[in-house]
């Protein structure tokens, strides 16, 4: 004090970095970049499971041939990773002048669900859920009214006073979930099938709330199937093992159908309740039915025009 | 076989189809060209009914000396007995068939087998006689529209392909699903529900009003 120097009148001014504001702006900091880490901390774990090519992956109509390949390629590697199976992921396209049909007698299907448990088996499906693209109703006699179905009956089958009616994808003509929608990732291809690109689609969920027959299925987590179990041969567009958080539905089983075959379903059917062809074949099964039975369809007045017919024998 | 090479076989046929209509209008003849052609567009691979079961005689409850079962010929027995034109259920034989569930109508055993050929082949309404091996033919003398609708792919079971020019299909016989002597279908148990990932599953067999 002797030197005569004046008193620092503001010491706090002095020791701006230490101070209050400076405290403050550094808390301020620190916990910007902790809030920062933390956001960006799930795209880190994310970004792990999905490779650079996938999140660049085009819409399947998008793709060119040689980029189709490479992504078929990519997606039957990483199956050989994840469940260390070999499978064949093929494309079959619509084949020129065919439109797909199907019909259901309901006059002597008996509620086995063999058809559902062939969906399960053929399309990969969750084992611990028992998924299916196919729900049996058990239907009280007298009437069609869902309100009184059950599709969860576990007693034998066929019960007195009882019918039995499998309702899946119905393939419509005019599809309500094509509409709904907001990316393009699920569409009608020309021989009528509705596909989803499973690596197109965000999991939005609308299509399933859409859909008036209940048909969607939303993968709450990625399918769990024991590698033995794995059917190895798998469409892009249909069987192949759905990743997590996306939307799934009957396909008809395009890569079988339009190779020529039946559908599994119907090969599983002991009763021969079910019809499958190309319904501008004049001389199909499918036609004959169409046109010689009583058919209807489900819902008819919401203007859906299902390729999925029902009847009864006279 | 691909979509474009089946368009591409197609389109050959029909030009094929058309050449072969324009030349045999001006020689009224058939080329072999034209003959090809139609073989290969209506090449249609088959369907096959599978085998129905045949009785392999009936069994007896004695052993052979190897220890295998003995089983008789219809004709054993039936040559030397008298048809019984009233016999209708197993309860009115007192030897053999004890036990056999029948419920089939009013029919006899006579309706359907030949007592004229020992019992050994089945028996048409007509009187003819009819080998088991072509049993369908008899089941659908009664079952005219099951047999309609079976002829038209939509009854009985089947697996193979829709599309006939790709592959062929094997269905499945009357016989597979029918026991002939008690044809009502079987109830059974059916394979589980998929489990619903919200709801358990209720097994109180009621609807859910």
């Amino acid at each position: 004090m002797s030197s005569g120097q004046p008193l620092p009148s503001l010491p706090i001014l002095d020791q701006e970095p230490t101070g209050r504001r400076g405290f403050l702006k550094a808390c301020g900091a620190t916990l910007g970049l902790a809030a920062w880490a933390t956001a960006l901390k799930p795209l880190t774990e994310w970004a792990q499971d999905v490779s650079v090519e996938e999140f660049l992956q085009k819409h399947y109509r998008e793709l060119k041939p040689d980029e189709k390949q490479a992504v078929f390629r990519r997606l039957e590697a990483d199956c050989k990773q994840d469940h260390g199976v070999d499978v064949t992921i093929s494309d079959p396209q619509a084949i020129p002048g065919v439109q797909f049909a199907y019909a259901l007698n309901l006059s002597i299907c008996i509620g086995c669900r063999k058809c559902a448990e062939a969906c399960h088996i053929e399309n990969n499906h969750d084992r611990a859920t028992n998924n299916s693209y196919i729900r049996v109703f058990e239907m009280v006699m007298g009437g069609i009214d869902f309100e009184k179905g059950d599709a969860t009956y576990d007693h034998p089958v066929p019960q007195p006073g009882k019918f039995y009616m499998p309702v899946q994808c119905q393939q419509c003509e005019n599809p309500p979930c094509v509409t709904a929608c907001p990316i393009e990732a699920t569409w009608q291809e020309k021989d009528g099938i509705v596909v989803v690109d499973y690596n197109w689609c965000i999991g939005c969920r609308y299509c399933e709330a859409a859909c008036p027959y209940h048909a969607r299925r939303f993968n709450w987590e990625a399918p769990q199937i024991p590698a033995e179990e794995i059917n190895p041969d798998q469409g892009y567009l249909s069987n192949r093992i759905r990743p997590q958080g996306v939307m799934e539905k009957c396909t008809f089983c395009l890569h079988r159908t339009r190779e020529g075959k039946m559908p599994a379903c119907l090969e599983a059917c002991p009763t021969g309740a079910r019809v499958f062809g190309n319904i501008l074949d004049p001389h199909s099964e499918i036609r004959w039915v169409v046109e010689n039975k009583r058919t209807f369809v489900l819902k008819e007045e919401l203007g859906t025009k299902p390729r999925f017919y029902y009847f009864f024998d006279e | 076989m691909t979509p474009t090479s089946i368009t591409s076989w197609g389109f050959i046929a029909a030009v094929c189809l058309m050449l072969g209509c324009q030349r045999s209008e001006s020689s009224g003849g058939q080329s072999p060209l034209v003959v090809a052609a139609e073989s290969a567009a209506a090449k249609r691979h088959p369907v096959v009914i599978r085998k129905p079961p045949v009785p392999q005689g009936v069994p007896t409850a004695t052993l052979d000396p190897h220890g295998k079962p003995v089983s008789l010929q219809c004709s054993a027995c039936h040559r030397v007995r008298a048809a019984n034109a009233t016999t209708a259920q197993s309860t009115d034989l007192d030897e053999f068939h004890q036990g056999l569930k029948f419920a089939h109508g009013q029919l006899t055993c006579i309706s359907c087998h030949d007592a004229n050929d020992n019992y050994s082949s089945l028996r048409l309404a007509d009187g003819r006689s009819l080998p088991f091996t072509d049993s369908m033919r008899l089941c659908a003398q009664c079952h005219g529209t099951q047999f309609r609708d079976y002829q038209h792919g939509s009854h009985g079971g089947m697996t193979g392909h829709w599309d006939l020019t790709r592959g062929g299909r094997e269905r499945n016989h009357c016989l597979h699903c029918h026991d002939a002597h008690a044809p009502k279908y079987p109830t059974f148990t059916p394979v589980a529900a998929p489990r619903d990932r919200f709801r358990p599953v209720v097994s109180s067999g009621v609807s859910h009003e």
